[in-house]
């Protein structure tokens, strides 16, 4: 067994021994430990196996037919695309196991921590799993060990109310996605013995054009709900806020691209590529997810459900770069059709890196403040002044502004959108600039959005007691909080040899082979024709510089500073009831975007008992109910309510008439039989 | 359309400036040489009302106007004091007003200089002794300049300013006010 | 090693001419107001003074309010940087194309609308979630001028779409190059905060957009923020001018190209300035919740401008 395999051996085993450490703790504190202790074994594991896989190129392939030998027995293939995102699971199940160690303190008079230790090492070895499957039967198997342990993380404070209707949401739309897949692998496999990725990689060419076409929608269903697009998105954000905050990043940063990496393996991998409209398919559904997800995050102020919603935003801009990308590769542009994977790719990369810092600081915030509501935070850049930078970070970087890896990735999105007009189909290409035109208004609500949430909850004064008395974690969350924000500099910084070693993990997928992006030079993020680069490292050094050369010139010229009270017009004193609040802030913007929100709006005035002209109190209340639960997802939960009250009249508790069902279907079972015999 | 047109017959309106009354303008402390220096050429005026009648600031309006235009003495009004070096101010102090006209003279950054315009800022003028008047300007905060009037002309007010700044005789010799005299007609 | 020194050259003049482009904007509403008016270089009085007074900070603010002012006066010198002024850039040393540009000055507004929600003052929150609003809406009107732009010349280099426009000139009258020019005019007025917009001289808190988040800023953070604004304004105009009508830019490295450059930059930029006093002196500001409006309105003629050009190609 040559190392790679090794390493994937101490990752099943530093997995498993860290769930069954955990279930034997002797105590809660000592569960906790024994969690990460498994989970960052498992997790090294993980990184050497995907690390000598993405350096070498030469998949790890082992079988174990005997294993459910009914089903096909377990393939493990491990080849580039998947070590990319075992790369990702590991690195993230890393930082996320050393956090929880000090975060899941606060869980030990609520929750099992024994239970949480069990199911938190299950879910990293199911993503694992998945990553790298090679058979129906182990991605099936990944894929439901991951969705049953992830349920089980979420409803971790299970004495909450929301927090089970949110478990409840999520179990049945995971589930949903479960129904769609096995179809879709029955498709697509040829026989009941060859059920490997190989097996149907050889047989989906036979398929007639129908059944890819249904094999395509099935699979854009099923990984699209896990990645949580819209229509599909809507446990999104109810599972994300309810999980504790290391699972809400384990899940947002790296469960949601597992989605992703079931589509690119389907769509492009095993099916080898189709028509357009598959691509065009990915395309539109990205430009609205993108558009939806950050429109909704606008609104919110819970800081958890806000970044959930911006998961949604950031997987649609995924989608838009491998939409382009196929529909570029499918008209014969495939240079540039690998600039749109790559960016596609790459902002999987960025997302789970600052999706994962900014959960894994909203965590912090959220434990030290007790409350996840922004408008009773404020003031924490000066209590917790490491989390604060880090969040900022974070926040700089998912608003894709330079020279951050956020930037980077939608640069090469843009740039694929703009190779539209080489198109020759006039239909499609129209949909290119459409496609640009929204996915710049995404990126500047986005930045909207997260000025609002670092400014509201960690700017001004303190708008609660909690907020005020709030102190800086742990030391060894805010480390890894700083690790995830030197990973997104380092990223944006290093983006074109990221890219570099991108291509060469496009490469290794069959349909795109062949194709690998030219060497561009160290520094700049080229585009094949070489139309247009741009270098975020050489912009840094100028900003820097230039930043640097102000500073002098003022110092010299003599900079004194004078501290002094806010300019308030000559008020009295200035209170935290004086600061901007969230809803304020999104206040415009909502108004801009009425008629999508149709926000309800209640206004009650209490007056006085002696005169109606003093006034008590004023009470506002607005609310944003996202008009497609309304519309879509409440008739389709009222129909099945009324369908299962309907089928409960079938048990009528009475003896007889279960006798009389027994004794048809018996009937039905032999009739059957004869006429098919 | 019309606008331009009308903009084009009417031309410049800008009259040279007055010199009036030269007692009406009080320096009561001058500045230092370096300040008059610095803001000298550009001056930002922060006015505070600090209960006047509103004669006092339909005055100070006037210096905007096309007819005594002081910026093109470098001087404008701002929206912070803490964009401004000048604090002018007009009216008695009245109780409400104290810590207001407290807090604005402390929100500018130094150097900065007050100019009180009027005569209820120098001595309360008609209010004066009334219960709801704390005294007057030089009570609460320093002042280097008085302009005397109920109201002042503007012109006074400009000279005052600009005297306070050392720019009553023009670098090049050429002085920017002329002898009092009958203003010439358009 | 002559074209690092030109482009220093280039950034150097453009940081030198900034305020003298507000000023003269400023000394032009003046004559059209009948006043005489400061004279254009004001604005250099200014920012001297700023420079000598000091910097009065609240007890609120937090680093953030510091390092504000430098983030955004970086920014706008790094745009200036890419931007082409008196020479097209040349291949090897581009360092940023169109797309930068847009994102560099969203960096900018990002820092400056933190600043202003730093201090806990309700006007900067104010004027921070309004220039947040307007800059998200003009973002897909710029992305669809770039576009425009792109579409015809093939990539988002600037020196390619000038040289492009250049040996085409007939393609500089077509219907994608005005209707994307006047796209991009709408979102430089709002982007720099002028009528109908925002108005820059205005003293009342509840019509500010830009300066609603400055108002806490005194001394040489004050200089930097308008420093850097002005820069902005520059380089939009210049955007506008050396984009739509390139012709005078120098393509080579000659000294007369060089002069003949820097004069059609300059004249350039005095007939855009006009146009933009003369504008501010016509129309009154906006009410705020009607620049989504105009913002849309600009984004149709975008809209229209893209698909002009792709349907003539």
């Amino acid at each position: 067994m040559n190392t790679a395999g090794a390493a994937l051996v101490l990752m099943a085993g530093g997995y498993a021994a860290g769930a069954c450490l955990a279930v034997l703790a002797p105590s809660q504190r000592a569960a906790r430990f024994f969690t990460a202790v498994g989970a960052t074994v498992g997790c090294v594991g993980g990184l050497i196996a995907a690390a000598i896989v993405l350096a070498s190129g030469q998949p790890v392939e082992a079988s174990f037919p005997n294993l459910v030998a009914a089903a096909g027995g377990m393939v493990i293939g491990l080849d580039r695309l998947g070590a990319l995102f075992l790369a990702l699971v590991a690195a993230v199940g890393f930082l996320a196991a050393v956090y929880g160690v000090s975060y899941t303190a606060e869980y030990e008079n609520r929750s099992s921590l024994r239970l949480f230790g069990l199911m938190f090492n299950g879910f990293l070895l199911g993503m694992s799993l998945v990553t790298c499957a090679a058979n129906i039967f182990t991605f099936l198997f990944a894929w439901e060990l991951m969705a049953v342990t992830s349920y089980f993380l979420v409803i971790t404070d299970s004495e909450d109310a929301d927090t089970r209707q949110a478990g409840l949401w999520y179990a049945a739309m995971t589930h949903f996605g479960l129904v769609l897949l096995l179809p879709m692998f029955l498709l697509m496999a040829p026989a009941a013995g060859a059920t490997t990725f190989a097996d149907l990689r050889a047989w989906t060419p036979t398929l007639p054009t129908a059944t890819r076409d249904a094999v395509f929608v099935l699979a854009f269903f099923a990984f699209g709900s896990k990645a949580g697009m819209v229509p599909l998105h809507v446990w999104l954000p109810r599972a994300h806020p309810a999980a504790p905050s290391h699972v809400s990043a384990l899940m947002s940063g790296v469960m949601i691209k597992l989605g992703i990496y079931g589509l690119v393996r389907v769509m492009f991998d095993l099916m080898s590529g189709g028509p357009a409209w598959w691509g065009g398919l990915l395309l539109a559904v990205g430009c609205v997810s993108a558009l939806l997800g950050v429109l909704y995050a606008l609104m919110e102020h819970d800081l958890k459900r806000l970044l959930a919603y911006h998961s949604v935003e950031n997987i649609g801009i995924i989608l838009i770069g491998l939409g382009a990308g196929s529909i570029l590769h499918g008209a014969g542009l495939r240079a540039l059709a690998t600039i749109g994977v790559a960016g596609a790719l790459f902002h999987t990369l960025n997302h789970a890196c600052f999706k994962g810092l900014l959960f894994l600081g909203a965590g912090s915030v959220v434990q030290q403040t007790h409350t996840r509501n922004m408008e009773e935070m404020g003031g924490l850049i000066k209590t917790m002044p490491q989390t604060a930078l880090c969040f900022l970070v974070g926040s700089a970087a998912i608003a894709a502004l330079p020279p951050l890896n956020g930037f980077a990735s939608e640069w090469l999105i843009f740039q694929s959108l703009l190779a539209g007009p080489y198109i020759p189909r006039l239909e499609i290409a129209v949909g290119f600039p459409i496609a640009v035109g929204m996915l710049a208004l995404t990126s500047g609500l986005a930045a909207a959005c997260f000025v609002k949430a670092f400014g509201i909850s960690f700017l001004a004064m303190p708008r609660s007691d909690h907020a005020a008395h709030a102190r800086e974690c742990h030391w060894s969350m805010r480390a890894m909080m700083m690790v995830l924000a030197g990973g997104c500099v380092v990223l944006g910084l290093a983006a074109p040899i990221v890219i570099r070693g991108l291509s060469r993990v496009i490469d290794s997928v069959p349909l795109w082979a062949g194709e690998a992006l030219p060497p561009s030079p160290r520094l700049w993020l080229m585009v094949p024709n070489g139309s247009a680069q741009v270098s975020p490292l050489l912009m840094a050094v100028l900003l820097t510089a230039i930043g640097l050369i102000a500073l002098l010139a003022i110092q010299v010229r003599g900079l004194r500073i004078r501290p002094t009270d806010t300019w308030g017009c000559g008020r009295i004193s200035q209170t935290p009831r004086m600061e901007y609040t969230a809803s304020a802030f999104a206040e415009p913007l909502r108004r801009v975007f009425a008629e999508l929100y149709r926000p309800t709006e209640d206004l009650s005035i209490s007056v006085h008992p002696e005169s109606r002209y003093f006034i008590q109190s004023i009470t506002y209340t607005s609310h944003v109910v996202p008009w497609l639960e309304k519309a879509f997802y409440d008739p389709v939960t009222r129909g099945a309510q009324a369908l299962a009250t309907q089928v409960r009249r079938m048990q009528a508790g009475s003896v007889h008439l279960y006798l009389l069902y027994v004794v048809a279907a018996l009937l039905v079972a032999l009739a059957s039989a004869w006429w098919f015999r | 359309m019309l606008l331009f047109s009308k903009i084009w017959k009417a031309g410049i309106a800008t009259e040279v400036l007055q010199v009036g009354d030269p007692a009406a303008v009080e320096i009561g402390r001058a500045l230092e040489q370096r300040i008059k220096k610095l803001l000298g050429r550009a001056l930002a005026i922060r006015e505070v009302d600090a209960g006047s009648c509103n004669g006092c600031e339909l005055e100070i309006n006037g210096l905007t106007s096309p007819i005594y235009d002081m910026e093109r003495f470098g001087m404008h009004f701002v929206a912070s004091p803490r964009h401004a070096d000048l604090l002018l101010v007009t009216g008695p102090v009245t109780r409400n007003m104290e810590i207001p006209l407290r807090r604005t003279y402390e929100a500018m950054p130094a150097p900065k200089f007050v100019v009180a315009v009027g005569d209820c800022a120098k001595t309360c003028g008609v209010f004066k002794g009334s219960y709801a008047v704390v005294g007057p300007v030089d009570r609460i905060i320093p002042v280097d300049v008085s302009i005397a009037g109920c109201p002042p002309e503007p012109s006074d007010i400009l000279r005052g300013i600009l005297e306070a700044v050392d720019r009553s005789a023009e670098k090049r010799g050429q002085s920017i006010t002329v002898a009092a005299g009958p203003v010439p007609s358009r | 090693m002559i074209h690092y020194v030109m482009i220093f050259v280039q950034t150097f003049v453009a940081v030198a001419l900034a305020p003298a482009l507000v000023g003269f904007i400023r000394w032009m509403k003046a004559r059209l107001q009948g006043r005489r008016g400061a004279a254009p270089w004001q604005p250099y009085l200014e920012l001297w003074k700023l420079l000598g007074k000091e910097a009065v900070v609240s007890h609120t603010a937090s680093w953030l309010f510091h390092v504000s002012p430098f983030v955004v006066f970086g920014t706008s010198v790094v745009v200036a940087s890419l931007v082409p002024l008196v020479a097209a850039p040349a291949d090897p040393l581009i360092i940023g194309d169109l797309f930068a540009v847009v994102y560099l000055l969203l960096l900018g507004t990002f820092f400056l609308a933190l600043a202003g929600l730093d201090t806990g003052s309700p006007f900067g929150g104010m004027g921070a979630s309004r220039e947040m609003t307007v800059v998200a809406l003009t973002e897909p009107t710029v992305a669809m001028s770039i576009v425009a732009l792109a579409l015809s010349a093939g990539s988002t280099n600037f020196g390619q779409i000038i040289d492009r426009t250049i040996a085409e000139p007939s393609m500089a009258l077509g219907p994608g190059h005005l209707l994307a020019f006047a796209a991009l005019f709408i979102v430089t007025l709002a982007e720099t905060g002028r009528l109908p917009v925002d108005n820059p001289a205005t003293h009342l808190e509840l019509t500010m957009i830009h300066e609603a988040m400055v108002l806490e800023y005194s001394g040489p953070y004050l200089a930097l923020l308008e420093w850097g604004a002005a820069l902005k304004l520059l380089v939009f105009l210049a955007l506008a001018a050396n984009l739509f009508i390139p012709w005078g830019i120098a393509v080579t490295l000659s000294p007369l190209a060089l002069a003949i450059g820097l004069v059609s930059f300059i004249a350039k930029l005095a007939i855009l300035a006009i146009a933009v006093a003369v504008l501010e002196t016509r129309v009154a500001k906006l009410r705020l919740f009607r620049v989504p409006e105009l913002l849309s309105a600009s984004f149709v003629l975008a809209l229209i401008a893209v698909m002009s050009t792709f349907l003539a190609r």
